[in-house]
Order: structure tokens, then sequence, then C-alpha cells
């Protein structure tokens, strides 16, 4: 792989995870005033599938949205500003964490009910197809979207019809606080259901974002040709809590042993390993690429909390279309 | 003998309603996302899973729609599920099988099954939840002939309604706001009921009818206190049940009083406030001194922005000025001191995040 790329993969990740961790240093001061979901110890998944995308792809995604919006190039001044809840925000503080958009980056939204954007983009992915256009749509989820039904009603029509739509699924284990045993069977194999569709189905490590990188390669190389979807679960863990800035393992729903593993498996620390050992980087370099970002995280904060709080008349715009 | 002065929180009164079923009825159990987690809806389901076990306290996948049909098949057949979700908002993912299926199955049978089944949802306002975490939904459920529909204010009554909704042979919908989860009340110990259909008067007054949905009870019980000292006697109704609505207490009230405002915690347009306004303009017409006011939502979804929620949420301050209006006086009066003190977005200065 080029070694452009792999550096790329590398400060990418490394962004959103400064981004998220800068979040969480800040919430305490409630001024973010909305829910959060961090991606840190997943951002891989959204790094490694978006490098293969171009910016008029369209991707979508849930609550856990912060990394699909920065890997898709979405705006980082206007998501902080919509953290807190600003008029500059990316949806003019209408919709805070949960509810990301950037149009100009193909960041077509983010809504938090789970597995609601799933038809959504497979309907974007038909558009798209309907207007001739060759563009891929990508559309992030959780686990647990593949119990809910839209997910089966939606991959359905999207190998029915060859739409070039990717079904990215990150296996945290997890729903909230409830794990996988208690709401699928046992020994089931997500990316398995995908096949009983006659869809194109493959699973790898989230945590390694050149195996994240090279399984999207190929989905999205397929989907533009017309050869139709693909569904790619990525195994992977949430480091924080579900929701908000701290961490949880204390609540008993998953063992701290389980939490130390994976956070052994960090993709990041992982990559910037073999970044060093083939000499791609320098350790002079990384800390230069993280004084570069952080600069960049203070400026979207500083721009976030400065810009102004909308206004009263504000509730009723946007309503419907004029 | 029992001791009846003890306080509960409105999450441990609904906790406990649900506890005192179980232990009674062996049919009855309780399925949810989150049910038998660390934090157990809140608190509202804490416990019960250690003491009734996998089988009667379960988690489930998340499949809202398929479950609620699981949830009224198992009901058919002799069961008596309790199905909770964590938000209002989830729940309309199975608005098919509560509207088609669970809210007809008796009528379009021929009253031969019935489907008791108690759907518990909750309204997340607050702490940027937004559009599609804190909608106010009752009126769409209550305009569903075959759905009952209660919204409980207090822990009393939160603990007294969930009981009588589980020994209901009917699907009840039982809408909790999460605003009152951590508010705290006298509840009984033991198994009481509040019999669904019955609102009550919670404050007395000659001059006017506040008619009172769920959190906005507490809201006009605190403007009331303020019109009492400017001398202007409100008299409080908590609505309980939206279906059926108790018309005879509300009737009787404006009877007397020749006024009525309704506080709701929905929106106004086509809203359930709307359905008491129009009941009341029907049929206690002739007793009207002024006209029917709604304090409601504005009728744009749930911003998230915090500065918003202020432009938002109507409180006690607006159902206040709401009655002097009415009343026929000018000027705000003392209004100012309703105003709230903490940020609209946190129900008290204790709720420091996410919820
Ligand atoms: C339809 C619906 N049901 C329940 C919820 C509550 N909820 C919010 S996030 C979440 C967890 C979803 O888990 P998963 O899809 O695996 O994503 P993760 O949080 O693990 O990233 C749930 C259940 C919701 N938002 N929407
Ligand atoms: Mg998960």
């Amino acid at each position: 792989m080029e070694r452009e790329i792999l550096k790329r993969l590398f400060s990418e990740m490394l962004r959103i995870r400064m981004v998220e961790e800068k979040i969480a240093a800040l919430y305490p001061e409630q001024e973010m005033r909305c829910p959060v979901h961090l991606c840190i110890g997943q951002e891989a998944i959204a790094v490694g599938t978006c490098a293969n995308l171009a910016r008029d792809d369209y991707v979508l995604s849930g609550h856990r949205s912060h990394g699909h919006y920065l890997a898709k190039g979405g705006d980082l001044k206007a998501m902080m500003a919509e953290l807190y809840g600003k008029v500059t925000g990316c949806s003019k503080g209408k919709g805070g964490s949960m509810h990301l958009v950037d149009l100009s980056a193909g960041f077509l939204g983010a809504t938090p009910i789970v597995g609601s954007t799933i038809p959504i983009g497979v309907g974007a992915a038909l558009g798209t197809v309907m207007r001739g256009e060759g563009r891929v749509t990508v559309v992030f989820f959780g686990e647990a979207a593949t119990e809910e039904g839209v997910f089966h009603e939606s991959i359905n029509l999207a190998a029915l019809k060859k739409l070039p739509v990717v079904f990215v699924c990150e296996n945290n284990f997890y729903s909230v606080y409830s794990p996988l045993a208690v709401r699928q069977p046992e020994g089931r194999q997500i990316f398995e259901l995908a096949k009983g569709y006659g869809v194109e189905s493959h699973q790898a490590d989230g945590n390694d974002v050149v195996e994240v990188y090279e399984a999207a390669e190929r989905a999205v190389r397929k989907a533009r040709r017309g050869g139709g979807p693909t569904f790619l679960e990525f195994k992977t863990y949430r480091w924080r809590e579900h929701c908000g800035p701290y961490y949880d393992n204390d609540l008993g729903y998953r063992s701290e042993a389980e939490f130390q593993e994976w956070r052994q498996r960090c993709p990041i620390d992982r990559m910037k390993e073999r970044l060093v050992r083939e000499s791609l980087l320098r350790q002079g370099d990384i800390s230069e690429m993280a004084a570069s970002l952080e600069a960049e995280i203070r400026e979207a904060v500083v721009f976030a909390k400065e810009s102004p709080a909308p206004e009263e008349e504000q509730l009723f715009d946007h309503i419907c279309s004029p | 003998m029992v001791v009846d002065d003890r306080e509960l929180k409105f999450s441990q009164a609904i906790n406990e309603a649900i506890d005192t079923c179980m232990a009674k009825d062996p049919r009855v159990y309780v399925m949810g996302l989150g049910v038998p987690d660390p934090k157990g809806v809140f608190g509202s389901t804490l416990g019960l899973q250690q003491k009734y076990g996998t089988l009667r306290v379960m988690d489930m996948p998340t499949s809202e729609n398929g479950m609620t049909g699981v949830a009224i098949g198992s009901a058919l057949v002799g069961m008596r599920p309790i199905m909770t979700h964590q938000r209002v908002d989830f729940a309309l993912l199975a608005i098919e099988q509560m509207v088609n299926q669970a809210a007809k199955w008796h009528y379009m049978f021929g009253g031969q099954m019935s489907v008791p089944l108690v759907i518990r949802m909750i309204i997340g306002r607050g702490w940027g939840q937004g559009p599609q975490h804190s909608q106010s939904l009752q009126a769409w459920f209550s305009h569903v002939p075959g759905l009952k529909v209660v919204m409980p204010a207090t822990p009393h009554d939160a603990k007294g309604l969930l009981i009588a909704s589980i020994e209901e042979d009917n699907p009840v919908i039982f809408i909790e706001h999460r605003w009152l989860y951590n508010v705290s009340g006298p509840v009984p110990a033991g198994w009481y009921q509040v019999p669904l259909g019955k609102a009550k008067v919670v404050r007395e007054g000659s001059d006017l009818t506040i008619t009172a949905t769920s959190y906005m009870t507490l809201e006009a019980l605190r403007a009331a206190e303020t019109l009492a000292e400017e001398g202007i006697g409100a008299e409080v109704i908590d609505v309980r049940t939206l279906n059926p609505l108790d018309e005879t207490l509300i009737m009787e009230s404006v009877a007397r009083t020749g006024r009525l405002l309704v506080a709701d915690t929905a929106w106004k347009n086509v809203g359930f406030s709307a359905e008491i306004v129009a009941r009341v303009a029907e049929k206690a017409f002739p007793y009207l001194k002024s006209a029917p006011c709604r304090v409601a939502l504005p009728d744009c979804p749930a911003p998230t922005a915090p500065e918003l929620s202020r432009y938002f949420y109507p409180h006690a301050a607006h159902v206040a000025a709401a009655a002097r209006r009415m009343i026929g006086l000018s000027g705000d009066g003392r209004m100012a001191e309703l105003a709230p003190a903490v940020p609209l977005d946190v129900p008290d200065p204790s709720f420091t995040g996410p919820f």
C-alpha cells in the first residue's frame, strides 16, 4: 500500500481520537448540552472506509457518528458548534451531536433512531442510480441495527436492485449495556445474515485500519462498477460509556479485563508502531502532527464557544421547505 | 399496621407497581431494551430480574415493532406483558402493531379475545435530546379507539395507575415524563389501584379551571400558588387518563369556575389540549365566561440548542400569565418570580449530563 495512504489513515484516526478526547475533556463544563456518543476505539472503521470514497459519494450514520462525519470530510468547526448548540453548527443548533450533516462533504445525515438511516442510505443509492450518477453510498450502523426490521427490508431491496451501497456494521458487541448474548442467538456471525439475502459479505478486524481499508476498497469498487451491494462487519470495541464522556466499566455490564484487552488493540497505536517500524514516520513527525491537530481542534472549540446561539425566531425556521 | 406516609421517587413508585403485580400474578412479565441492565430504565426496573428471573424480566433484540407483536401474541394466550421503551420516539417503530393490531384485536374479532398489554414509554425532555428523543405524542394514541392512554403526574398515581393498567384487560399506553422521575411524594405500600378514566382535582379554586397533563400538572400547581397570592383561585385538575377522558369532573369544575385553561406537554396543533377545549365548548358552553386557552408546545420539533429550549418549553409563568389574561387582568403581575432558576433543559440542578 502506498506510504502516503498509510500516513493519511493514521493522521485521520489521530484527528478523530483527539477531537473525541477534547469533547470528553470539555463536556463536564456543561456547555455541550446534548447527548454525545463517542467513537474512541472505533476510529479505524470510519477512516479506513471513507478513505475509499470520493467527496461526492454519500455517507449516512446513526447516533455514534462523529468519526464518520469527520472521516468523510465534514467540517470540524461546524460540528463543534453543533455540539455547543450554536447557530453556526452544521444543523444550525437544531440537532446537536446526534444529528450531524455536511452536504458539501457528501455526509447526507446522521440520526439516532437505531437502524433508521439504513433504508435512507439504500434510497440514496437508488436515487443516484435513477439519476445516472456513479456515486457510492455507505451506511454506518452498530450491530444492534441488524435486529431492526428495516435492516432486513432494506438489504433485500439493495440486493434485488443491485444498488451501489456498502453496509458497514460496527460490531462492538453491546447495545448500550446489553450484550449480544441477550439479543442474538449464540454463535451467530452477523455478516452471515447478509449472505442469506444474496449480498456479498465479509468480516474483518475493525481495529486494523489497513484491513478495513482493503475490505472497503473492494466493496466500493464493486459498487461503483455496478456490481451491487456489500455488507462489511467489523469487530471493534467502544472504550467510553455508551453516551457521555466517561468510562462505565464499573457498572458491571462488561469486565475491565475485556476492556483492557481491547485497549491493547488500539487501532491508532497499532498503526503508529507500524509506521515507526517501517520508518514511514518518526516520533518527531507524530508529535508535530499532534500539535497541528491540537491547534486545529482548539480553534474549532473557540469558534464554537464564541458563536452566537440561535434566536427565538429561529425556533420556527426550517419546519417546512419554503 | 402499614405506615402510609413514606415517600418514594416517581421511578421507585413505577418499580414498586411492577414488583407488586409480578408478585401477585405470575402472568405478568416485563420486556424492553435495557430493562435488566445496571441502570434499569432510569431505575424503574432495577432489581426485578434478580427477583423474578430472566424469563419474566427480559431484555430484547433492538426490534421494537416485532417485539410489540410478540407481546400482543403472548397476551392473547394468557400472559400480561409490560413492554418498556426508554423514549416515546422508539415506540414509534411499533406503531403498526399498537394501532392496527393491539387496539383492534378485541373489536375486529367480535370481542372474543382481549389484549392485556401495557406499553410504557418515556418522554425524554431536556439536555439536547432534540427532535427524535423528546416527543409528546399522547394525542396520537388517544385518537385511536381501543387504546387506553395514561399519564401519571405524581409517584402515588404512577404506582396506582400502573397497577390498574396491568390489571386492565385492554392495551394501555402508559406515558411517563422523564422530568417526573426524581420527584418524590407519598406512596402507599402494597397493592392499590388508581382507577383508569378518573381525573383528579389536585387544587381547588373558584376563578378558573386549569386542566393539565403529566409534568404540566406540576407547572400548573406552581402557577396556581402564585395566582393565589394575587387573589386568583385556580382549580387544577390532573387529567391522569387521557382516554377514556373523565369529562364529568372537568365539566363540573368548569361549570363552577366558568373558565378553562389547558396545559399540555405536547404540541398545540391538533393536540390533546384541543380535545379538552372542544369537549368543554360542546358541553359546557353556557358556563364559559371567557374563551378557553391552551398552554402547549409551539408547533415545531424540539430543538437541541439549550438557548432554544427556553422558547420551546412553557412553564408556570406561561400558565399564570395566560390565567391572568383570561381573568381580564393586565400586565404580568408577579410572573417574573415564576421564571425557572435553572436552564430549561434540566428539571433541577442535579442533572449534569445526558440522560
Ligand atoms: C429504535 C431505537 N431503539 C432504541 C434506541 C436507544 N438506543 C440508542 S443507541 C442504542 C444502542 C445501539 O447499539 P448499536 O447499534 O450496536 O450501536 P453502538 O451504540 O454500540 O455504537 C440504543 C438501543 C434508539 N435510539 N432507537
Ligand atoms: Mg454496538
